[in-house]
């Protein structure tokens, strides 16, 4: 048997860096949010507790709340996630359904290019996207001819024909368009390992095929539809490359761009800090409503 | 499953024609040509603008929104706006390649470490451990670039922002999907030929050097270019931790210039940094499959794919 100490000697160095580059990484925005600035607005973070200035964090919480500079913004953010993540459902299920069951011989070439996407640059897709929806472009042509900016405008989601002008529902689809990938294979793998029996029994048993869907194929599928929606969520949160290549407009501009704009602009990186440490707690509350239902869905599975 | 839709179909196609299109609506194992239809749009939905991208560098014009004939105008052949001749451009791919470069060689062995002793450390703070080393794949890549950004500015300003701090940031995010890959091939080996080995009187070194090491080629090998192209592909964590405009890489450069309307060049840098991580994971999966030939079990393509659909929530691309 090989004694045990060899293993603590192996994984000590890699776990050093990432106490250094990860926790001591995350404690930095801590310290930096809750602690002061020089004359010239560096930061000067206070590592220990005891010296925690709230002054920043209270300024911006009180940004987020009602009244604040930041709360459009924060209303915006959540209602283009809750827009995309919805959309993302919608065209993602269908295709995580196709591919899990029907696709057959031709399984290996569509699971091929549902991943295919995973690695193309996100930042590349974007830019697809900027040289398609440019007024000349073959997309914003196609739309417009087709009187889809006419429907938009209609809709209030946009304004004028320029795809690229600030509209939200350029930035909404482009998320989707971004995330959707991310979506559909945790999906994919759900549906996949899914008891085809229990389908038949539920036919067998009277029920039609909506019903069987609708009562058997959905329910037991709804882990993998939390492990995508958790999985799409957290980046979009986060997101701020999107908003500043599809539109660039302050009128759609979301929670990242306000952190963004703080921390790499200058003069409000503690402000950054403190509202970046917002918005994990808000995102941890996602991640551990979505590990407790794991939990509870793995405790039903084994009784 | 293909063989039971198969014969459940062949037993449903047995009956008269009218029958056959009435039972194929009601068949939940008929082909459902609606969902199949849904697929291939979202499908070419999400290929066909990277190709139209791919297709505007080749272009003879200077138009990035329509096709104006074929060149390589735009890779090398233009004495002073193509990838090749163009600073800003062909720097942007240097810096690119070499980040990925320094984090592929780094970060792989410090996670096949890290996996190695994951996996076989029992007691206490193994569990602190797991934990710690799946946090960096559920962190919003925004979080996770904010906090090192700040820790290069103050505590660290020894090594400040730039090259360093680049490649650091790369090694600590991508360093815990080789602990990933790396435990699902130990999960494979098992421990049996690293106890004989041990029963046999092999040292303890001797044991991770001539048994384990070698088993896990092929995982290792998958690692270093799964790292190149994590790293290649990485823009958050790039820009927040750039110095100035020799630390700008490809990503970069392309949301820099994205909509100020430049040339085909542009396209021509995304089109060779795209052409580099498509033979980086081309080559992961070759080399993976033809190391574990004759073993059997899962298929490699699905690992890549269950590697970034189960882990990735932070969205590292």
């Amino acid at each position: 048997m090989t004694p045990r100490w060899i293993w603590r000697v192996l994984a000590a160095p890699p776990l050093v860096w990432l106490a250094l580059f990860f926790l001591v990484a995350t404690y930095a925005i801590v310290s930096v949010g809750m602690g002061n600035v020089t004359t010239l607005f560096e930061p000067v973070p206070h590592w220990n507790p005891l010296d925690w200035n709230v002054g920043y964090l209270v300024q911006a919480i009180k940004d987020v709340l009602p009244g604040g500079t930041t709360w459009p913004v924060a209303v915006r953010t959540v209602a283009y996630v809750v827009v995309a993540m919805a959309l993302s459902l919608v065209i993602g299920y269908p295709v995580a359904y196709y591919a899990a069951r029907y696709a057959g011989r031709s399984r290996g070439i569509v699971l091929l290019l549902l991943v295919l996407p995973f690695w193309i640059s996100y930042i590349m897709r974007m830019f697809a996207w900027t040289n398609l929806l440019a007024t000349d472009g073959y997309a914003s042509k196609a739309l417009n001819g087709l009187g889809i900016d006419t429907l938009m405008n209609r809709l209030g989601v946009m304004d004028g024909n320029d795809w690229l002008g600030g509209q939200s529902v350029t930035v909404v689809l482009a998320l989707v368009y971004g995330y959707l990938p991310f979506f559909i294979l945790p999906l994919y793998a759900s549906l996949d390992r899914l008891d085809h029996r229990l389908i038949e029994a539920s036919r067998d048993l009277g029920a039609s095929p909506f019903q069987s869907f609708w009562r058997t194929v959905l329910p037991l599928s709804k882990s993998g539809i939390l492990a995508g929606m958790v999985l799409i969520a957290l980046p979009m949160f986060g997101d701020y490359f999107t908003q500043d290549l599809m539109s660039g407009s302050p009128h759609t501009s979301m929670i990242g761009n306000t952190i963004n704009g703080y921390v790499q602009g200058g003069s409000e990186k503690s402000l950054g800090a403190a509202l970046t440490m917002l918005l994990s707690v808000f995102l941890l509350v996602f991640m551990l409503g979505y590990l407790r239902s794991m939990r509870a869905e793995q405790r039903q599975a084994t009784t | 499953m293909t063989d039971t839709t198969a014969l459940e179909r062949g037993i449903g196609a047995a009956p008269s024609r009218a029958r056959r299109r009435r039972f194929q609506w009601r068949d939940p194992w008929g082909h459902p040509r609606g969902l199949a239809l849904v697929t291939w749009i979202y499908i070419l939905w999400s290929i066909v603008p990277v190709l139209l991208a791919i297709r505007f560098a080749f272009n003879s014009g200077r138009s990035r929104s329509a096709a104006q004939g074929w060149s390589l105008r735009w890779f090398w052949k233009d004495p002073n706006l193509s990838v090749f001749h163009d600073p800003t451009l062909s720097s942007a791919l240097q810096q690119s390649l070499t980040l990925a470069f320094f984090a592929m060689l780094i970060a792989t062995p410090l996670g096949v470490a890290l996996a190695l002793g994951l996996q076989r450390w029992r007691g206490p703070g193994s569990g602190t451990a797991n934990v710690l080393t799946l946090l960096p794949l559920v962190t919003p890549e925004l979080v996770f670039a904010v906090g090192l950004f700040l820790l290069f500015t103050t505590a660290f300003k020894v090594i400040g922002l730039g090259t360093t701090a680049q490649v650091i940031g790369h090694v600590t995010f991508s360093m815990s999907f080789v602990v990933v890959i790396v435990r699902g091939r130990l999960a494979t080996i098992g421990g049996d030929l690293e106890e004989a080995a041990a029963d046999l009187g092999a040292p303890p070194w001797d044991v991770v050097r001539r048994i384990l090491v070698p088993l896990l080629l092929p995982a290792i090998a998958a690692s270093l270019l799964i790292v190149f192209a994590l790293s290649i592909d990485d823009f958050v964590v790039s820009q927040y931790l750039a110095s100035g405009a020799d630390t700008t890489t490809v990503p970069m450069r392309i949301y820099a210039q994205a909509r100020a309307a430049p040339t085909p060049a542009l396209n021509a840098l995304a089109t060779i940094m795209l052409t580099v991580t498509l033979l980086a994971l081309g080559l992961a999966y070759l080399v993976f499959r033809l190391m574990t030939r004759g073993e059997g079990g899962g298929s490699a393509i699905g690992q890549l794919a269950g590697i970034e659909a189960g882990i990735d929530a932070g969205g590292s691309k």
